[in-house]
């Protein structure tokens, strides 16, 4: 009987020993690399934020200088961010995450660039679920479809060519595969709208310091967030 | 503990005789779900060599330590912390793989194929055997991953290795081929479906082989004895 007890004990001990050891190696590889893994998504991130707004020289950190603001009819999620360009003081263009509620396979999140003239800097796909070889070529690295919208405004094309060509607008879909480029289409011009209605709001939002650490700059970026008054789907209503 | 065997069958065993992926079907799970192209094949099936000479050799070292009562959950729990620092490794130092491969990367965990060697050999055996049988074993699995990715990739989109450099480096370019743009390509191929065909017709491709060889050995044999039997006739 004790013998047992002992076997167990054992056992048990081993056991722990070996979740420690495990737990230990593990916490020590996370805490050499986190800063390297952070350094690298932000670089990821900048990285895209830069593709859509070419020509642009970015003078600011866009990724301190964030607004959050949270408009689900127009832009999909419950909150998305703004990033905002500046370059020689001024904000340049706004630069929104929004998400695509109505794909062919589930959400598809967006990037979308627009300048302060209110035409598209450009349109990226951050992740989706589409079906491949049909769907995805909404991708940049599939397929040029998603550059049509460089340039484009509300103004060009008219409102009411906002569609994919079967619809009556001016922009492709696939063979194939018509829901995913429709959602897409609708949801970018969602979000200019969103933009004209409430971009004075966005970039009036008090400037942060293109020199000012991070750290100081998050503080807009959460008060915007927090306070309902300053940007949301209420206040315009 | 078992008697060490010589290299050379190890490598025979884990490439072919005794590959994991067409002969024992293991870890069908990261299998089927990454080879939709070479280059995922390629870059999963390193990932997952890297964590089975990892674990053999540590199960290996610690194979008179650990009760056998306890073996199991000690063996998924060195898996486990291994398939972690990888992941976080890659995250680091080769974030473009690991933008490609990310989600596939904690499956290893589950990869019985890794579990089925710690428990059935690395855990019986010296540690050169071990690491020896991981990477053999590592090898043949990944060669069956880029094949079988190879294979889909060129007939749902007519490309093999396509985006090799973002996973290799520029220099990985000129491994990308295209059959040419106008090719539509074979969907299913690449959809889920397509991997259950694919997978399917690289068993029938390898028991096909073997047949044929074993026919053509007791063919041989059969040569080389029928001359004697006169001989021992006339003696």
């Amino acid at each position: 009987m004790k013998k047992t007890l002992n076997l167990v004990l054992i056992a048990a001990f081993v056991l722990g020993a070996f979740a420690v050891v495990g737990v230990g190696l593990v916490a020590f590889t996370q805490a050499m690399t986190a800063e390297r893994i952070a350094a690298n998504e932000r670089a990821a991130l900048m990285g895209k934020l830069e593709a859509v707004v070419p020509g642009v020289s970015i003078e600011n950190d866009p990724l301190a200088d964030v607004v959050v603001v949270s408009d689900p009819a127009l832009l999909g999620g419950e909150t998305t961010e703004v990033y905002r360009v500046r370059s020689g003081g001024e904000v340049v263009a706004l630069i929104l995450d929004p998400m695509v509620p109505d794909g062919y396979a589930g959400p598809i999140k967006l990037l979308v660039a627009v300048r302060s003239d209110g035409t598209l800097g450009g349109v990226r796909v951050l992740s989706h679920h589409e079906t491949p070889g049909l769907g995805d070529k909404i991708e940049e690295r599939k397929s040029d479809w998603v550059l049509s919208f460089d340039g484009k405004s509300l103004e060009d094309p008219p409102p009411e060519q906002w569609e994919v060509e079967r619809d009556g607008g001016v922009f492709d879909q696939f063979t194939g595969a018509t829901i995913t480029p429709r959602s897409i289409v609708r949801a970018v011009k969602r979000t200019l709208v969103f933009v004209e209605e409430k971009g004075a709001d966005l970039y009036a939002d008090p400037a942060t310091e293109p020199a000012a650490e991070p750290a100081s700059a998050a503080v807009p970026a959460t008060q915007a967030g927090r306070d309902p008054a300053t940007v949301s789907a209420e206040d315009a209503s | 503990m078992s008697a060490p065997k010589p290299y050379r069958q190890l490598f025979r065993d884990g490439l072919w005789a005794n590959n994991q992926a067409l002969v024992a079907l293991l870890g069908l799970c990261p299998l089927l779900a990454v080879t939709t192209t070479a280059t995922n094949g390629l870059g999963m099936g390193l990932a997952t060599m890297a964590v089975l000479v990892l674990s053999n050799a540590t199960i290996s070292l610690i194979r008179n330590l650990v009760r056998p009562e306890v073996r199991l959950p000690v063996f998924v729990l060195v898996i486990a912390s291994f398939v972690t620092i990888v992941e976080l490794t890659m995250k680091a130092y080769f974030f473009e793989l690991y933008n490609v491969l990310g989600l596939f990367i904690p499956l290893i965990v589950t990869n019985c194929l890794i579990i089925g060697r710690a428990e059935a050999f690395a855990s019986k055996h010296r540690l050169d055997q071990a690491v020896v049988d991981g990477l053999a074993m590592g090898v043949g699995f990944m060669l069956v991953l880029t094949f079988l990715g190879g294979l889909r990739e060129l007939a749902g989109q007519g490309t093999l290795f396509y985006q090799a450099d973002l996973m290799f480096g520029e220099a990985a370019r000129a491994l990308s081929l295209s059959v040419g743009p106008d090719f539509q390509g074979a969907l299913i191929a690449i959809l889920p479906p397509g991997a259950f065909i694919f997978l399917g017709l690289l068993i029938a491709l390898k028991n096909l082989l073997d047949k044929r060889a074993k026919r053509r050995q007791l063919e041989r044999a059969a040569k080389t004895s029928a001359p004697v039997d006169p001989a021992v006739a006339a003696g």
